[in-house]
């Protein structure tokens, strides 16, 4: 099963630039490892400790994998897959100790 | 090695025209006290913001944003339909100051983008229900956990913006 795989601008240095590149298997699981083999270090980039990472985001055919089934989402001849990272942060919890930076911030 | 590291090579500044700029300020002022998000577009390898996009924050939280993983793909759809990229990121911190968090360094995974960081901590401060009170508005590159912060230069509105004015008038 050949898969158009469109990579996000961060994992492009694993794929010598390219915004698109081909993978197979019939599962996400497998197009990973194929792309792995094809592409070496980008499966750590997506997968960790046997799942999708948190703030990887994966669609089949514009469909979020995580409602699909993630890893084991089936895959036919011609899926579209996406990989984008996801746009999160924030200023967090304040009420959690400040850290380092209590020290740096004393004379402010 | 310590997290700010002066005198980066990079060409570090933002230009955005000013429209873009109020525009960015006013989504932060109308969440505020929760977090404001969105990106401005821009032709791919341009540098130049063009297309500002509002987003929600799914979260809807004063401390965290994250894109909705379906408006996050069709706003990458579109981007690349019209070969864009997103040129500045934005969102807000309500209750602290305009820099980025260690959530914000951690979550950072567009090298090419400005991350633009306003604070509303001091816009609401009168206690009246006034909301002209300072907004900050800095920009940051963040790359591999790298935080240099860069210059913002705002331009005049571009011209089809300052035609509406002049037909106003």
């Amino acid at each position: 099963m050949a898969v158009e795989v469109r990579i996000p601008t961060i994992l492009r240095t694993y794929t010598g630039g390219e915004k698109a590149v081909t993978g197979a298997g019939s599962t996400l699981s497998e197009v990973i490892e194929n792309l792995e083999g094809n592409h070496p270090g980008i499966k750590e980039r997506l997968i960790e400790d046997g799942g999708l990472r948190r703030f990887v985001n994966v669609y089949v055919n514009d469909e979020d994998v995580r409602f699909t089934g993630g890893l084991d989402t089936s895959i036919a001849d011609g899926d579209q897959v996406v990989v984008l990272p996801a746009v999160a942060g924030g200023a967090g919890n304040r009420a959690e100790p400040a850290e380092h930076c209590s020290a740096e911030r004393a004379d402010l | 090695m310590s997290g700010f590291r002066p005198g980066s090579t990079l060409d570090g500044v933002l230009r955005i025209d000013q429209g873009t700029y109020d525009a960015i300020v006013a989504h932060a002022k109308r969440d505020h006290p929760n977090e404001a998000c969105g990106v401005v577009a821009g032709p791919e390898g341009s540098d130049r913001p063009e297309r500002f996009i509002s987003m929600v924050n799914a979260a809807g939280s004063p401390t965290y944003y994250e894109f909705d993983s379906q408006d996050l793909l069709a706003l990458y759809k579109d981007m690349w339909a019209r070969d864009e990229e997103p040129v500045v990121i934005y969102h807000s911190h309500t209750a602290t100051e305009a820099y980025p968090s260690r959530t914000d360094i951690a979550r950072a995974e567009e090298p090419n983008a400005h991350y633009v960081l306003v604070s509303t901590a001091e816009a609401f401060s009168g206690g009246d229900g006034n909301s002209g009170g300072p907004v900050s508005f800095r920009s940051y590159r963040i790359i591999d956990g790298t935080v240099t912060e860069e210059p913002v230069t705002v331009v005049p509105a571009p011209e089809a913006a300052s035609d509406t004015d002049r037909s106003q008038s």
